[in-house]
């Protein structure tokens, strides 16, 4: 992973609360076997909408998104952090992440500040009256700086020194091998196995057909 | 020290405590694989060298993607093919076990789990996708992870995690006639909020949650993901034991009888603290429907469309505006006048075979709005040739309904099976979100009975508004079999698979 010290890109404004990850992008597009090619999904429904903000052309080069809270809810989809990653985006702030995401996101070098809602609006407010503004995000000192204003954000301490180091998680965990054999030697024999499989015998299943041909 | 469920489950699995701030390192006892998360995961395995850690405790199924009509022909959608092969080769590759569209056990990996056996109390349970909570009704720590997460949890069987925080959600006293677990989450959420559960586990207690079946439990669990909590616990008890003894994975004989003792001791302390607690009381339940684009703004079916102007936050009154206008509806219309196009009843909260029999039961006899189309969905093959033994079937499909094979289907609209835009559907789903079920389609979260009630009249409905034989039972909804239909389960003889399975078709 890539280490991620600072940032500077334009800052987005996204005035909306709630923006679950079936919005950051939508079911269809993941279907893709590949870890890359989601920027055209991001956002998907909405970039329809020529007043959303990434089609203002102010905002169209954005990689610091400034949105509203819980952000990131619903479906565990990587794909969402992804898709941020390919359009650009190198952060995001927000006043409440959902966890999933929160945890995709520093699995995959995306930084997630938690702002409060009154510096949020503060962010905002210079991000709508001076568009293409662009937002200076310091990990080691946890500030954003955009204009004259500096804000603290939150982060986790050791998603922080992961992103700082860009440090891999299982090669982490793979250091304590040791540990994780040991704890196998002491399972207790009820815990389930998968295989050999067992299951009820093996039935026949009807296919169903469309509607008008079913019998 | 006393402790939670959730405390006990999450120690018994520590590899590693973490130092300095570092999360711990837990231990995963099952994982659970599907299509969609996994392609990519497999893909990092491959580039680093490594293997499958542990595949006899991996299981994969195909699930979101799979068709459920003319499941025997190619599959028409070539991205969706595509992505269900790289499954199978995958599986074929690390020498995963998968069950595939066809097979009797294929289905959503939530319902797989629990009817192999595989789902125990006690166990971590993991799974690409956020409704991996569903196993928690068994008294498991089960949540959702993303993809980098799932190839750590092939490559290394542990997951770091920094621990979770408790909430203790009360539920006093017995369900009215009519409502369901699937009221009592829709109104824990509306109740908490999207965010309300955010970092932590959630534990569901008291009488009303002690009387659900198994199958009804998991409704529950299933969306505490919607209330932003990772996790959803219920502390295992006769109703689990009874549920999982002679399951094919069940353990026998011995390891039963340690299991069994060890089970026993999972429950919260009397004198164990949580971060915090919610008390609802059952009495006060009503049948409950979304009328927004987030599963937290739900009301009770008697209430109507809120009036933003009412909502004195102006974050929830701007999100209120913008939900309305996404699901087309005027403020003040009371929520029964509102007429749905789709009827949809599936998905790993309520597509198991307690709901396919409580709508049964409800339609039975009767013939579906002539607008309205009603698709059936059952959670699993499984389920599926279940509900047909007991002639299920007959009474979906003499109703007008279309009768399917298993699957995510409409639920998350990544096979064919999808709202038009601007449609709008009743939906035992768990997510109402903009889009969620197709483009531009408006959804409204209801339970498998305000389902089958709205499928009979065209609005939104509950069973007060229908008129029910007097003989029909409305108390036994969850678990019992339908009255006259045999409901012979088949005998649970245990055969191996050859292994990697065959696939391709």
């Amino acid at each position: 992973m890539e280490k991620f010290t600072t940032h500077t890109g334009v800052g987005v404004p996204l005035r909306r609360s709630n923006v679950d990850t079936d919005q950051i992008i939508p079911a269809v597009y993941l279907k893709r076997v590949t870890r890359t090619g989601f920027e055209d999904a991001l956002f998907a429904a909405w970039r329809g909408d020529p007043s959303f903000v990434l089609n203002q052309d102010a905002y169209r080069a954005g990689s610091v998104l400034v949105a509203g809270p819980d952000f990131g809810t619903g479906s565990s989809r990587e794909h969402a952090v992804w898709a941020l990653k390919d359009y650009g985006f190198r952060v995001v702030l927000s006043s409440r992440f959902a966890d999933i995401f929160r945890g995709n996101s520093g699995k995959q070098g995306l930084v997630t500040g938690i702002v409060s809602p009154e510096d949020i609006e503060i962010l905002w407010k210079i991000l709508e009256t001076k568009p293409g503004t662009e937002v200076t995000v310091d990990l080691e000192a946890k500030t954003a700086t955009a204009d004259d204003v500096t804000v603290p954000f939150q982060i986790d301490d050791y998603t922080r020194w992961r992103l700082l180091e860009g440090l891999d998680d299982i090669g982490l965990t793979l250091q304590h091998a040791d540990d994780i054999s040991a704890f196998e030697a002491e399972r207790e024999a009820w815990r389930p196995k998968t295989l050999p499989a067992k299951h009820l015998p093996s039935v026949e299943v009807v296919p169903a057909r469309p509607a008008g041909s079913q019998a | 020290m006393a402790g939670t469920l959730a405390e006990k489950v999450w120690e018994a699995h520590l590899v590693r405590r973490g130092e300095d701030g570092s999360p711990d390192l837990l231990y995963i006892d099952l994982h659970l694989v599907h299509e969609v998360t996994s392609p990519q995961a497999f893909e990092g395995l491959r580039l680093a060298g490594r293997q499958v850690r542990r595949p006899d405790l991996t299981i994969a199924t195909e699930d979101h993607n799979t068709p459920t009509l003319d499941i025997d022909l190619p599959i028409a959608d070539t991205t969706s093919r595509t992505q269900i092969e790289t499954l199978r080769s995958n599986a074929r590759e690390f020498g995963v076990r998968l069950h595939s569209l066809g097979d009797a056990d294929q289905g959503i990996v939530h319902q797989v789990g629990p009817q192999l056996g595989l789902t125990m109390p006690g166990l971590t349970v993991v799974c690409g996708d956020s409704h991996t909570s569903t196993h928690g009704a068994f008294g498991a720590l089960a949540f959702g992870i993303g993809t980098s997460e799932v190839e750590h949890v092939l490559a290394t069987q542990t997951l770091p995690l920094a621990p979770f925080k408790t909430m203790a959600i009360t539920v006093n006293g017995q369900l009215p006639p009519g409502a369901t677990s699937k009221d009592i989450i829709l109104a824990i959420i509306a109740k908490i909020g999207t965010g309300g559960g955010q970092g932590y586990v959630l534990e569901y207690r008291g009488e009303a949650i002690r009387t659900l079946s198994m199958e009804a439990r998991m409704t529950v669990c299933n969306m505490s993901i919607e209330a932003g909590a990772r996790a959803g616990m219920i502390a295992p008890d006769e109703t689990t034991f009874e549920y999982l003894k002679g399951r094919p994975h069940a353990p026998e004989g011995a390891d039963w009888d340690a299991a069994v003792a060890y089970w026993r001791t999972l429950r919260s302390d009397d004198d164990a603290e949580f971060d915090a607690e919610v008390v609802l009381e059952a009495a006060d339940l009503e049948p409950f429907v979304t009328w927004g684009t987030n599963p937290g703004q739900g009301l009770p079916l008697s209430a109507s469309v809120p009036v933003p102007a009412e909502i004195a936050d102006e974050n929830e009154r701007v999100a209120a505006e913008r939900a309305l206008e996404y699901m087309g509806l005027e403020p003040g219309t009371p929520l029964r006048d509102v007429k749905v196009d789709t009827v949809f009843i599936g998905s790993c909260t309520n597509g198991r075979i307690e709901d396919l029999r409580s709508v049964a039961k409800v339609i039975k006899g009767r013939h579906k709005s002539a607008d309205v189309r009603v698709l059936v969905v059952p959670a699993s093959a499984r389920v599926r040739l279940q509900a047909e033994a007991e002639g299920l079937d007959v009474i979906f499909k003499e109703f007008g309904a279309e009768w399917r094979n298993a699957g995510c289907s409409m639920c998350l609209g990544m096979n064919p099976d999808q709202l038009a835009p601007g449609e709008r559907s009743a939906s035992t789903s768990n997510r109402n979100f903009e889009g969620r079920q197709g483009k531009g389609g408006r959804t409204h979260l209801v339970s498998p009975l305000v389902a089958a009630a709205t499928a009979v009249r065209g609005t939104l409905s509950s069973l007060a508004d229908l008129d029910l034989p007097a003989d029909v039972d409305l108390t036994t909804f969850d678990g019992s079999p339908l009255d006259g239909v045999g409901a012979a389960v088949p005998d649970t003889v245990v055969v191996e698979l050859p292994l990697p399975l065959p696939v391709l078709r």
